[in-house]
């Protein structure tokens, strides 16, 4: 290097690596006080066609509907009957009692895994109610909320959570992996973001026959940071796709807290920016916010106004799935300590408010719920428990590689029915 | 092979904890040592093979990464090129595929295209292998992905003493090494048979690790057990299925536990095919292009006039890792024994 190129570097202080760090640790007593809650009447509505770059405030406000108190206010609020309430409020009861009875099942060794979404129940259920029947959900594994709302047989969830004879994947996925075409829900896979640039080409494809149906999808803020999600975007801006983007913002990746996807620097909403696209940041534990947001997005992307890319910010009230502790990297109260309160609560009390609903209602419907999921367990597993597994024909293994079976597979087959025959005799079949 | 400095306290070590100690020694001893990876930091990793060591040796030194697996390969390579020596870990070898372009194309290649310029000293670890069930995403065994890239050694440890002696040989080196953990013999060793108990890795003596610093050389295979009937090639879990196998049958197998896949430890195999004449080479990946065929295409190739019978592979299914017939899938005590009666037969 030449004398010249050098710059002299002795008044700028040595380098140093940034590495980020959650505010509070197992231990610290959690304060989110210093969020900033705007308004719920301080975000305007724009309209569903207005340019990305005229509506950028939005990716970094919070669009609200509900208030702290139980009133609906402001532009945003979608003004639902309210019948559809109460229906939103029982679609997110019950995949809370879902939630706690598998959850539960998984700890008495019923099945290998189970994930919930406590906390987060608005940003699948009533992102789903504010969609067309026909629209496509890519989602990821914490959208069970979809399939509720779109009154899926529960009995089916709980064949594929237990891989039972009634499973209708045969057992081949971990459990919450589930397929449900019929409704709308694409094939969950356990790889993070890959349902991102595949929602776009469902868009893309339905955008060149004329369709009128969108795609939808969701991944974690963590996943985010995944070059799937970014190739999303571009593909997304470029074809002008009609296409809507969740980040639900739980502020958790299993142990990492949101500033290792780049939260410390800006929102996940402002991500949209870079791309052109439209960004809106909502408060996820507000059903209303949510509700209201993805009918805007949904209503833009149908006129072929563009992508819309929504942050729900919330939070993750549980641990990341039945193999995860959080007790080893937050504090336990974290959950209590966050500002914008539990959607199922936030909601009953709207109700409430209205007088639409009453506590003994409430209880009722808790306890009719729980009875039902308790139920359905009971009749699903009379099809069998995951144990050590086995509960289909073991030639279902090499259906479904190829449309047809090639040579090798065949032979494969055969030997591995010979090998079953070995071990349990000529008389077995699966549990 | 141990090195001189080896002569240290031993402790029983499960084989979390031997990994742990090699990051941890190295770390101590080599400042351009990091450690990073999805939840390595202050959780410690999902499996625990990380823990302890952010608290010990800071935050810049053992971090937590992205969601990114083609970031933190690719910054793993910028590290390398700036001089420091990388361990990130992949959480499960599943998802390594993202990280793919810059593994083939940029780690393995760096120094070839260089002409030695630049070098890329890293070593990835991750997790791999079935039984205990993972369903697709979380049981696969892409070792020959790796084999096939050309430019990245391969290891996969089946003890704690291994585990620990060939990370920090894998540390050490000077090109990339993709280091393959058998998730299913994390805490004790696997005997093939899903209904029976784990034996804790505190019975086996593979389990006394010395604390300090030694090396495994890599490309050196370890025989596993003495024989005379058949050679047995294995690696990982398989090595403790198969030996549960030919104990039980009593065929008296000699197997070899091939330790480094790449380099491979070519004259450890020739020197026992030609004794014992014949040849199982075992793997619970998929068959069709796995390790195995470039086994036998090499003991075909080297040993084929001392061979008296064709040699046997016994692997995974073609399919994706189903959840529910895991242990139908899995290359299990009756796919072993049906193997060794066919190639002991004449
Ligand atoms: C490609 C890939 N890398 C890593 C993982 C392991 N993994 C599973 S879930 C998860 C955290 C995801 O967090 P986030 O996206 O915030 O979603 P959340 O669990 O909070 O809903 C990780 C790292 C994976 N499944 N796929
Ligand atoms: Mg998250």
């Amino acid at each position: 290097m030449p004398e010249t190129d050098r710059r002299p570097a002795s008044n700028l202080q040595p380098l140093s690596l940034h590495i980020p760090e959650p505010r509070y640790r197992p231990g610290d007593t959690p304060d989110f006080g210093d969020i900033v809650v705007p308004a719920v009447d301080a975000t305007p509505r724009p309209g569903e066609a207005t340019k990305p770059d005229a509506m950028r405030d939005l990716c970094y406000g919070l669009v609200r509907v509900l208030d702290f108190d139980g009133q609906a206010k402001g532009q945003w609020d979608p003004k639902l009957s309210p019948e559809r309430l109460r229906t939103m409020l029982r679609y997110m009861m019950l995949v809370r009692a879902f939630d706690d009875r598998m959850f539960r099942a998984q700890r008495q060794g019923k099945t290998s895994f189970y994930m919930k979404c406590t906390g987060e129940e608005a940003t699948s259920v009533a992102s789903t109610m504010a969609l067309d029947r026909g629209d496509m959900c890519f989602p990821s594994y914490r959208q069970q909320g979809i399939l509720i709302a779109r009154d899926y047989p529960l009995i089916q969830m709980m064949n594929q959570i237990y891989s039972n004879r009634g499973d209708h994947l045969l057992g081949r996925q971990l459990p919450i992996m589930y397929s449900a075409p019929e409704h709308g829900f694409f094939s969950v896979s356990g790889n993070l973001a890959t349902q991102y640039p595949q929602a776009v080409g469902w868009a893309m494809a339905s955008a060149s026959k004329g369709d009128s149906r969108i795609a939808t999808v969701w991944c974690g803020e963590g996943s985010s940071a995944e070059g799937d999600f970014h190739s999303a975007l571009t593909f997304a801006t470029v074809y002008n796709a009609p296409v809507i983007f969740n980040v639900v913002n739980n502020q958790w990746a299993i142990s990492s807290f949101s500033g290792f996807a780049g939260g410390e620097r800006t929102t996940f909403a402002a991500r949209a920016v870079g791309y052109g696209i439209a960004g809106l940041r909502v408060d996820g534990n507000d059903p209303l916010a949510v509700y209201a947001a993805t009918q805007w997005a949904a209503d833009r992307a149908r006129t072929n106004s563009g992508p819309t890319l929504i942050e729900h910010f919330t939070y993750r009230s549980e641990g990341h799935s039945t193999s995860d502790d959080p007790s080893a990297y937050r504090p336990a109260d974290e959950a209590s300590a966050w500002p914008f309160g539990d959607p199922i609560v936030r909601l009953r009390q709207h109700l409430e408010t209205l007088g639409e609903w009453d506590g003994e209602r409430h209880e009722a419907q808790r306890a009719e719920l729980e009875d039902l999921v308790k139920t359905t367990q009971k009749q699903s597993e009379k099809l069998g428990i995951l144990g050590h597994g086995m509960h289909q024909p073991f030639e279902t293994m090499f259906q479904d590689v190829f449309e047809d079976m090639p040579w090798h597979l065949k032979e494969q087959c055969a030997q591995m029915l010979a090998e079953q025959e070995a071990k349990f005799g000529p008389d077995w079949k699966p549990e | 092979m141990m090195s001189a400095d080896t002569m240290t306290a031993t402790k029983t070590m499960n084989m979390i904890e031997a990994i742990n100690s090699a990051m941890d020694v190295m770390l101590e001893r080599d400042s351009n040592v990091v450690v990073m990876g999805e939840d390595v930091g202050f959780f410690g990793g999902v499996f625990r093979a990380t823990a302890g060591l952010q608290k010990k040796h800071g935050k810049t030194r053992v971090f937590d990464t992205p969601i990114n697996e083609c970031g933190i390969i690719g910054v793993a390579v910028g590290m390398g090129a700036y001089g420091l020596r990388p361990v990130p870990e992949i959480q499960f070898a599943d998802y390594i595929y993202p990280g793919l372009d810059q593994l083939v194309s940029e780690a393995a290649r760096l120094r070839y295209r260089s002409a030695a310029d630049f070098i890329c000293p890293m070593t990835v670890r991750t997790p791999f292998g079935g039984g205990i069930f993972g369903g697709q995403t979380h049981s696969q065994s892409p070792e020959s992905i790796m084999t096939h890239i050309c430019g990245v050694k391969t290891v996969i440890p089946s003890n704690p003493y291994d585990a620990k002696g060939l990370l920090i040989a894998a540390i050490e080196d000077n090109d990339p090494v993709v280091f393959l953990e058998p998730k299913r013999i994390y805490n004790g060793p696997f005997s093939g048979y899903y209904d029976r108990p784990v034996e804790p890795w505190s019975k086996h003596a593979a389990s006394a690790v010395p604390e300090g610093h030694y090396r495994i050389e890599l490309g050196k295979a370890a025989t596993v057990r003495e024989g005379e009937a058949l050679t047995v090639l294995a690696y990982g879990t398989m090595v403790h299925v198969v030996k549960t196998i030919v104990e039980e049958l009593k065929v008296d197998a000699e197997i070899i536990d091939l330790r480094t896949l790449l380099p491979l430890d070519i004259d450890a195999i020739e020197a026992s095919v030609k004794k014992t004449g014949r040849c199982l080479v075992i793997h619970e990946a998929t068959r069709t292009s796995g390790f195995g065929a470039e086994l036998a295409a090499l003991v075909q190739e080297r040993c084929f006039y001392h061979l008296e019978a064709p040699v046997e592979r016994v692997t995974g299914f073609d399919t994706p890792y189903p959840h529910s017939l895991e242990w139908a899938y899995f290359p299990g005590p009756v796919r072993i024994a049906t193997a060794l009666t066919k190639i002991l037969k004449d």
